[in-house]
């Protein structure tokens, strides 16, 4: 065995080609990870199509649906909470993703990024969009799959939902870095499913319109309207037929930035939530 | 205390980098750090120069694997300062982290990915692109005696390999300054003796600075330069053979228990 490179990088400051570099490099990695984890991408479309086949089916006569936008007729229940089943997909990739933080943490692969001399935020960006990249796959194959099931938005639709995907896809995917940042260990993580994940899927407007949940409370109604996963779906429903939700453009992108702007500070050594104490593990 | 000052750390810009080589590759300045109330360092001043072996010396609990987050910035510096090559890692963090190449105690190897995809990994977290970073990777894998696994999954190395895998990867940016914490733990012995052989060179072949995390009597010789940590302060620090002969003992052993001795006879490790 001999001793390794000889010679040292010594530049200053990093090019526009590095920073895309390390974009390239993120991105590619999540993706090897998720191709690696292939039960990861069945169980992530099992979960929607579950919903859409059997929840789905079973209250299509339960459930009535009048006429809202962006839809201009009646449509089938199925129809209604397929833009949910694609916000639910990013939800459970973004809190997934943070619980991959939390692993990578627990197990040092996370120090490899954090260690990198680009700067943190533009670190934990390119860890988002290569999360919300991922979601984007599983997204388009549970469209791929709804369509035989006759779930079929205009064609164009499949093109204009790609932003909201990507918005929304970071929007949850940042809440998620933000929760991870505060999460000691991986156990803990069972409980952001309890207070994250099901709270914010079922106080939304994934499975039922709102004014049918202002009929049975008034109180879930406003609660479901604060819900930025209910704004995250609308955004998704409005853009998959070609319209713009302005509101909830504004919230999911407000939403984006406040939680993008937490996990930032969370994870700035200085200030960050990642700090342990001598219980971690840190001597 | 035993002593060689930490020197005075300057300032340097890019500008004044031809400068650096006179500069310590590492140099740390009264630093503490607590975790609430515990205090894990207490006001820590030591330097590693350029082309030098330092060896970290001190008890599971010292406070070695603070020390290593504080000058990697996985933590960030409460009170004191840490400089690398004179760029401080609180004041430039990228210029400091980009001449530094770490191993950290635990393994950071992504276990699923060839040794190939670890290390293009690595590489574009630094900035280094594709065609770059495969040529690269492939020389280090040579000279690691690993390049025919360069397409196998990590999870099949041994542990031995996986470390010089680490090493490897640690150098692929080429820093000037390495950081190994407890680097060989859980290894056989001569796949420690390999490691620190491996990494001796490359302080002597390639003017790496280098500062090695230990707990092991054994991975220290003579002409190292030595620190002695204990309950998060220096007890001593200086050339190994020096240590020795200030504490009128035979051996580095013997000279930590010394002065663990007499730090707990006198109720305070400072003193």
């Amino acid at each position: 065995m001999s001793t390794g490179i000889i010679g040292s990088d010594q530049r200053s400051g990093f090019t526009f080609a590095q920073y895309l570099t390390c974009l390239n490099g993120i991105v590619w990695r999540e993706g090897l990870r998720f191709l690696h984890q292939r039960e990861r991408f069945v169980s992530a479309l099992v979960r929607p199509l579950v919903w859409l086949f059997i929840f789905a089916a079973g209250f299509r006569q339960v459930l009535g649906i009048s006429i809202i936008p962006p839809y201009d007729t009646y449509i089938l229940y199925e129809v209604y909470i397929a833009p949910g089943l694609m916000a639910m997909i990013q939800l459970f990739n973004g809190m997934q993703s943070s619980l991959s933080m939390v692993y990578d943490r627990e197990m040092g692969n996370m120090r490899t990024l954090l260690v990198s001399p680009l700067p943190r935020w533009y670190l934990l960006f390119c860890k988002l969009l290569a999360g919300t990249a991922v979601s984007l796959l599983q997204v388009y194959a549970f469209l791929l799959i709804a369509w035989f099931w006759e779930i079929a938005p205009p064609p164009i639709g499949y093109l204009t939902v790609l932003p909201a995907l990507v918005l929304s896809g970071l929007m949850l995917g940042s809440l998620g870095m933000l929760i991870s940042s505060g999460i000691k260990q991986l156990e803990n993580f069972a409980g952001v499913m309890n207070f994250v994940i099901f709270p914010m899927f079922f106080a939304s407007s994934a499975l039922y319109p709102l004014w049918r949940v202002r009929e049975g409370s008034t109180v879930l109604y406003y609660v479901c309207q604060f819900n930025p996963f209910s704004h995250a779906v609308e955004l998704i429903r409005f853009a998959l037929y070609g319209q713009m939700n302005w509101v909830s453009l504004a919230v999911v992108g407000g939403c984006t930035t406040v939680f993008m702007i937490g996990a930032v500070l969370a994870y700035d050594p200085s200030r960050g939530l990642i700090r342990r104490g001598p219980g971690g593990g840190e001597t | 205390m035993t002593a060689i000052d930490a020197p005075t750390v300057r300032e340097t810009s890019p500008d004044n980098r031809s400068s650096a080589a006179e500069l310590p590759a590492l140099s740390i300045d009264r630093l503490s750090h607590s975790y609430g109330p515990r205090r894990a360092l207490i006001d820590v001043s030591f330097a590693v120069a350029p082309a030098s072996f330092t060896a970290l010396l001190g008890l599971n609990g010292a406070g070695k694997s603070t020390l290593f987050s504080l000058v990697t910035r996985l933590f960030g510096v409460q009170t004191g300062r840490i400089s690398i090559f004179g760029h401080d890692i609180n004041r430039v963090p990228s210029e400091a982290l980009r001449l530094m190449g770490v191993v950290f105690q635990p393994r950071t190897l992504d276990l699923d990915l060839s040794l190939t995809q670890n290390l293009q990994y690595h590489a574009a977290l630094h900035g280094i692109a594709r065609r770059e970073a495969l040529k690269r990777a492939a020389e280090v894998l040579a000279r690691i005696d690993l390049a025919d696994r360069a397409g196998s999954k990590v999870r099949d190395l041994s542990g031995g390999q996986m470390r010089r895998l680490e090493i490897a990867r640690a150098l692929l940016h080429r820093p000037r300054l390495l950081l190994l914490d407890e680097a060989t733990v859980g290894l056989d012995v001569k796949a420690r003796a390999d490691i620190l052989s491996h990494v001796r060179r490359l302080v002597t072949e390639q003017g790496i600075g280098v500062l090695w995390a230990t707990h092991l009597f054994d991975e220290i010789v003579p002409s190292d330069h030595l620190v002695v940590l204990h309950q998060g302060r220096v007890l001593a620090h200086g050339e190994v053979s020096r240590v020795i002969d200030e504490t009128a003992t035979p051996d580095v052993g013997a000279a930590f228990a010394h002065l663990i001795k007499a730090a707990t006879k006198s109720g305070n490790p400072s003193s």
